[in-house]
């Protein structure tokens, strides 16, 4: 008997709200199919979602941890790429 | 035969088929090969159960007599229950579940399909409301076949095996008396045989996709349709019947 386990795979769903797919969690399975099919029995089963994507994990390319200082502190002393030099009016909602 | 007592016999074969095949299916809860399977089975175990219940209230309501779903799922005696041999057999191992599966999903299928232009309408919303659920049950198990039958020399052998063993239950699926002639005259049913061919045309052709061989039968098992069961059918009873017949009445 071969004891190989399932590759790895990452699923997303879209939820009811017609938000973007969100990281779900993860699962194995041994191909595309099979990841759809057990995303939706281990992700969907409280109505969850109307989509769902999976993805190898193998295929996910990381940013890596020790490059944080390189690639997001720069942006923090750019207080000027956020909008906040605007007075927002009174009635605007979801800003 | 009158309707009410033909659609209450029709409609408790078809509860019956359901629940014994989820109390099956639950016997997996906790023991699937992965976790995801796991989940799987008893998904679909709670779906089949799902139909019985919808089943047994509506023939609790048309027998009329008193009786509850509950005493009707859990308060008969073995030669009482009408379900298909094929739905009591044992789990075995994985290979084997997904056979029997196999087979009753694609009957399933094609009788709900059939069922949709019940005149009764409580029929054919329940055949409506199941069908959604069939479909992803025979699409889970006719990949596993597939990934069986078409995988490595020990998963092709033992599914193998399995189809030569559960593939003689097949056949009492399409059982047919006095109760299907009343209901099909007064259209609460279609002729079962109508599909038949069909069934086996959808079985062999996931078989044959599987490298499967499809077994050449001498004979047919049946005898659940008139409650005759094999002898694991008494333990799985005494098992699914044990707290309603010690506690009675229960609730939680």
């Amino acid at each position: 008997m071969s004891n190989k386990e399932w590759p790895l795979w990452e699923v997303f769903i879209r939820s009811k709200q017609g938000l973007s797919h969100k990281h779900a969690g993860s699962l194995r399975a041994s191909d595309a199919e099979m990841a759809i099919n057990n995303a939706r029995d281990v992700y969907t089963r409280r109505s969850e979602g109307i989509s769902i994507w999976v993805i190898e994990s193998n295929k996910i390319t990381a940013s890596d941890p020790a490059d944080a200082d390189s690639l997001f502190d720069p942006s923090n002393t750019k207080v000027y790429r956020h909008p906040t030099f605007y007075d927002v009016p009174d009635g605007i909602e979801h800003m | 035969m009158t309707k009410q007592t033909a659609l209450f016999d029709y409609l408790l074969r078809q509860a019956d088929d359901t629940l014994i095949l989820g109390q099956r299916l639950s016997e997996w809860c906790g023991h699937g090969p992965v976790l995801e399977e796991d989940i799987a089975l008893t998904n679909i175990a709670l779906d089949v159960i799902g139909q019985a219940t919808e089943l047994y209230e509506y023939a609790a309501q048309v027998e009329n007599n008193g009786r509850s779903a509950d005493d009707l799922a859990f308060l008969r005696l073995e030669r009482e229950y009408k379900n298909v041999l094929l739905v009591e057999q044992t789990n075995g191992d994985f290979g084997k579940t997904m056979v029997r599966q196999f087979l009753f999903d694609n009957f399933q299928l094609l009788h709900y399909t059939q069922l949709l232009n019940s005149a009764d309408a409580q029929v054919a919303a329940i055949a409506e409301k199941s069908l959604k659920e069939v479909k992803y049950h025979l699409k889970h198990s006719a990949e596993w076949i597939i990934r069986l039958g078409d995988g490595t020399e020990e998963s092709h052998n033992r599914v193998q095996e399995s189809v030569n063993e559960l593939m003689r239950f097949a056949d009492e699926l399409f059982f047919k008396n006095e109760v299907n002639e009343v209901l099909l005259s007064e259209g609460v049913i279609g002729n079962i045989e109508d599909f038949k061919q069909q069934y086996y045309q959808n079985v062999n052709k996931i078989l044959l996709e599987a490298t499967l061989t499809i077994p050449e039968l001498k004979y047919h098992q049946k005898g659940g349709r008139i409650g005759n069961h094999s002898e694991q059918m008494g333990f799985l009873l005494a098992e699914m019947q044990y707290m309603q017949r010690t506690y009675p009445g229960m609730e939680w």
